[in-house]
């Protein structure tokens, strides 16, 4: 299978593990990711935040090189990437005259017919090939952790359910991991304040990691990179807000999914982490 | 305000006309500020100011704007997706700080917020994506938090999570015109 790839700048940087670990898993899979030419930011956190037309235009360029491309259909690994790029293609389907405006300032017509897709929805695709092909069962018991962007809002995104998803639940369940049913699946983490309020962030994704251990969770599941940086780098100001020392693991879905299919720990990243994430070998 | 046959300039008209979001819609149920989770950190919740904004008042307008609030929401789309009315909250929330900023009310408490989405940007429109390391370093000169975080950027640099230069796109110029036509600063 050929598909479109976006990484998304925090996959070139703070969270190049889980770009590296998508693509080994992709590689095991027989899935074949071209990247989409020349691609930009898409706005992620800030742009909306400034301006609802910059907020439209940096996604519409991306959407407009992947069609250039030839490509039908582009995974977005991160979840605030693939948030901002379906929610752009959604406002500018919904309104033409805002449509016309944002293409005559990116200069290309708005690629309405590009299908963005996440990490989730393209390795459900692939779960039945998954399941038949894992040699080391994740045999962890696990939180999944999906955060808002990948659900959120129901009537944009459109995938998996926006309280209570599943997604992520069966592929670790393909994998060998035994998924637990917990409160905290789709409660923020504190997003971009990672930086600005890290008080803020600190409690909420306390929260989160709180909610997991009490759960019985041996390890956290993630499929977004302000997830992931949150409860893995943020650890020492969680760790202090909460009054105790919480050493569980954040990983992403891919890793896990990658340390099932025997694939090489450093090849998923794994040694990346700031909270070790040892591989789950017997 | 003006005579009753023109529909008042409020920001309530105007999220109407751009963004198609009805304020009468919301019937003060509570939902959103209820599921969200920085409400206890806000001067002004999510539903007062869906109600303020609904009285369709320039001087209550203001109130909103020049709230905290607006700035601490984190954009996490759980009021929107709980709304039992539909009322895209989380949208409403974007429209009043972009026009909060463009009128200058951004509340003072919110100086290193705006300063982080503005050295986000700032970033992307010379290299075309986010140069982390830039970002921050533009953050720390804007906010002059200058020592914060100064542990974590070496943990993060062994782990090779904070590439030391930039990616630059083919396409800058395109970028810069996308910049310059938005938010009209282009450099």
């Amino acid at each position: 299978m050929r598909m479109g790839y976006y990484p998304g700048c925090s996959l070139l940087g703070s969270s190049r593990e889980f770009d590296e670990s998508v693509r080994a898993v992709a590689a095991a899979l027989d899935l074949d990711l071209v990247q989409v030419p020349d691609w930009n930011c898409c706005g992620a956190s800030s742009a909306h935040v400034l301006d609802a037309k910059l907020a439209a235009a940096l996604p519409a360029r991306i959407l407009a090189q992947a069609a250039e491309a030839g490509l039908d259909e582009v995974l977005a690994p991160c979840a605030a990437c693939y948030n901002r790029l379906v929610s752009a293609q959604q406002a500018l389907a919904k309104n033409p005259a805002f449509a016309e405006e944002i293409a005559g300032i990116t200069g290309a017509p708005a690629a309405t017919r590009v299908r963005v897709l996440n990490v989730l929805e393209v390795l459900d695709r692939l779960r039945d090939t998954i399941q038949a092909r894992v040699k080391t069962p994740f045999g962890r018991k696990v939180a999944c952790y999906y955060g808002c962007l990948l659900v959120r809002p129901p009537r944009v995104v459109a995938f998996d359910r926006p309280e209570d998803p599943r997604s992520m639940d069966l592929l670790a369940e393909a994998a060998g991991a035994v998924p637990l049913p917990w409160s905290h699946k789709t409660e923020c983490c504190g997003a971009s304040f990672s930086v600005t309020r890290t008080d803020i962030v600190a409690k909420l994704s306390g929260r989160v990691l709180d909610a997991a251990v009490k759960a019985g969770a041996e390890a956290v599941l993630v499929a977004c990179p302000m997830c992931q940086s949150n409860l893995d780098m943020r650890r020492p100001e969680i760790n202090a807000h909460l009054g105790r020392e919480l050493d569980i693991p954040v990983l992403y879905i891919t890793q896990a999914l990658g340390l099932a299919l025997d694939l090489d720990p450093e090849k998923l990243g794994l040694h990346r982490h700031m909270v070790p994430a040892m591989p789950a070998r017997a | 305000m003006g005579s009753p046959s023109h529909e008042p300039d409020t920001l309530k008209a105007r999220l109407r006309r751009d963004l198609g979001v009805n304020l009468n819609h919301c019937y003060q149920c509570g939902k959103c500020s209820a599921g969200c989770p920085v409400a206890e950190d806000m001067d002004l919740t999510s539903s007062r100011a869906m109600r303020l904004l609904q009285m369709g008042d320039p001087e209550l307008d203001r109130q909103v704007m020049a709230s905290e609030g607006i700035w601490l929401c984190l954009t996490c789309e759980t009021c929107s997706t709980r709304c039992p009315q539909e009322v895209e909250v989380a949208q409403v929330m974007d429209h009043v700080r972009h026009e909060a900023l463009q009128a200058g009310l951004a509340h003072p408490r919110s100086r290193d917020i705006v300063a982080f989405h503005v050295a986000f940007m700032d970033s992307v429109r010379t290299t075309g994506r986010l140069y982390e390391i830039g970002l921050v370093a533009d953050y720390k000169a804007r906010s002059r938090h200058l020592f914060k975080d100064v542990t974590l950027a070496p943990k993060m640099y062994v782990r090779g999570k904070l590439p030391l230069l930039p990616h630059l796109i083919k396409g800058r110029n395109a970028l810069k015109g996308i910049f310059a036509r938005t938010l009209g600063k282009g450099r």
